[in-house]
């Protein structure tokens, strides 16, 4: 009878079982121990279960702490991505928004984390550039990725690796700064060809809530295209330019600084984003543990019962059969 | 749970009036217009409907006002670094930017202009009150609204530039642009030694 309630028990262990992944090796070592009772054996062992508690509280605690660090770094870098959200305005209120432009070059920059157990934000952003890729990949466009961190890497390398043009990784390793992003900013438009430059990266809400975003940087011979044909960029013939030899010159700076200034408020707030998610994917795992440690303890007090009284049952039944 | 309830209503009227944005932890407030770029939804829902489309910057972004038909008094400044907003919608009377043609004065009413920065002297003037600030090169916009959008790497007042490190850093890079041998080393020194009579002139002038 304990044997059926532990079966019972394990197949309802199961669904339980969802994101965090240490979870899951566990849940192979529940197999052997179910062969051992099918073996004959009357009740599984106290041994075993116990076993089990020790590694789930284990388990428990470490994203206990995982979660608290998570929190600690969050705090640091949202302010951070807050105060950074000024920069990219200016440049949106001077030559609009234009998801929708449609050029032969376009260059996907996805950003990503590198360390995983951060929730689905990664996938969500290696969906929308694979989507991206397909509304602008056609006879006449060809559209190319650039890689930041390995987890879009890892993703996008099993079926686009022929349209990766660059990867870089390890951006977290030394704290961030606009120096280094405008290094790697630096690096992409140097070694990438591009008409449009699309970035797509998860803006930070809270942390539960991710908006993956795409914001698009124009090359300066597009920007020249498109305000002459009019429409968001229509004004742009009507600003003075001031500085530098020819217009075009300050134009390939301009959109050079705007890729800069997009990228980092884009890897910060990545970044912030990050922390969150792996905030709430360890809390959910830690409360998870929390849950099966009280299933496990109550099928071990059942067991350890069950055990008592059969024991008890046999020399009680052995005492009245020596009297009778 | 009354007086709870008296409180929350208390509290909130006054947190209406102080227009001060409260920052709650581990969340941030971020204006959402949910009108996207109608072209690039329609674009998106015919090639994957099955994913709710990205956002896009001008969603997350107050609309800036038209051009007004009255010259405006008043000049509104955004002033940005990577780092901070230095100032943001502030109203001002003039705003003097370095420009790489020299020093270029704004003014409510200017014409609409796309200026490149070099490091250099800005100021902030708002009635008598002047406010220096060193900045880096940078960009600087003026829209037709009166809106005057400042953007630089680095920003430092003036009050905090120690002028004998200025004079040391001027001599250290002059010695060396004249001992430079390759070209990156030469352009190193050049700006160092740019950069740095920028902000002598800046403290003296």
């Amino acid at each position: 009878m304990a044997m059926a309630a532990l079966r019972r028990e394990g197949r309802r262990l199961v669904p339980l079982v969802s994101s965090p992944r240490p979870i899951n090796a566990i849940q192979s070592t529940l197999a052997p121990a179910e062969e051992q009772v099918g073996l004959g054996v009357r009740s599984i062992s106290t041994q075993i279960v116990r076993n089990r508690m020790k590694s789930v509280k284990n388990i428990q605690k470490i994203t206990k702490a995982m979660k608290m660090v998570a929190a600690s770094k969050l705090r640091a870098i949202q302010v951070r991505a807050e105060n950074s959200r000024g920069l990219w305005q200016p440049f949106t209120a001077l030559l609009g928004d234009t998801p929708s432009v449609s050029v032969k070059k376009n260059v996907i920059v996805t950003i990503s984390s590198d360390k995983g157990l951060c929730g689905g934000i990664n996938s969500t952003s290696v969906k929308i550039s694979r989507a991206l890729h397909k509304i602008n990949s056609g006879p006449d466009a060809e559209c190319k990725y650039v890689v930041l961190g390995e987890k879009a890497k890892a993703q996008l390398i099993r079926d686009s690796k022929k349209h990766i043009e660059l990867t870089m990784t390890e951006l977290q390793k030394n704290f961030l700064n606009y120096t280094q992003v405008s290094v790697i900013a630096d690096d992409i438009l140097k070694n990438v060809e591009y008409d449009a430059l699309r970035i797509v990266f998860n803006k930070f809400q809270s942390v539960v809530s991710f908006l993956p975003t795409t914001a698009t940087v124009l090359s300066p011979e597009v920007v020249e295209r498109e305000s002459e044909a009019g429409g968001k960029i229509g004004s742009l013939d009507s600003y003075e330019i001031e500085g530098g030899e020819t217009k075009s010159e300050v134009l390939q700076n301009l959109s050079e600084f705007q890729f800069s200034c997009v990228m980092f408020n884009g890897v910060l707030e990545n970044a912030c984003s990050e922390q969150g998610a792996r905030m709430s994917a360890m809390d959910s795992s830690s409360r998870n543990a929390g849950d099966m440690l009280d299933r496990l303890t109550l099928t071990y007090n059942r067991t350890r019962q069950a055990s008592i009284t059969t024991e008890l049952t046999e020399i009680i039944s052995g005492a009245s059969a020596l009297e009778g | 749970m009354i007086r709870q309830v008296a409180s929350r209503f208390l509290t909130r009227p006054t947190a209406a009036a102080a227009v001060v944005t409260i920052r709650r932890p581990f969340s941030t407030e971020v204006t959402d217009s949910s009108s996207g770029d109608t072209a690039f939804v329609e674009a998106w829902k015919k090639v994957v409907p099955n994913i709710d489309p990205p956002r896009t910057p001008s969603q997350y972004m107050q609309p800036r006002p038209p051009t007004p038909s009255t010259l405006p008094t008043k000049l509104t400044v955004n002033f940005v670094l990577p780092y901070a907003s230095e100032l943001s919608g502030k109203e001002v009377d003039m705003v003097i930017v370095p420009a790489t043609t020299g020093q270029m004065g704004i003014l409510p009413g200017h014409v609409p202009t796309i200026a490149e920065l070099k490091p250099g002297l800005l100021s902030v003037h708002e009635g008598n009150e002047v406010k220096k600030y060193f900045i880096s090169s940078g960009f600087a916009f003026v829209h037709p609204n009166s809106y005057a959008d400042i953007l630089a790497v680095e920003a430092v007042p003036l009050d905090k530039v120690d002028p004998a490190e200025v004079q040391a850093g001027l001599n250290k890079f002059t010695q060396k642009l004249s001992s430079a041998s390759t070209e990156l080393e030469k352009a190193e020194a050049q700006i160092g030694v740019d950069v740095h009579s920028a902000l002598n002139f800046a403290l003296t002038g």
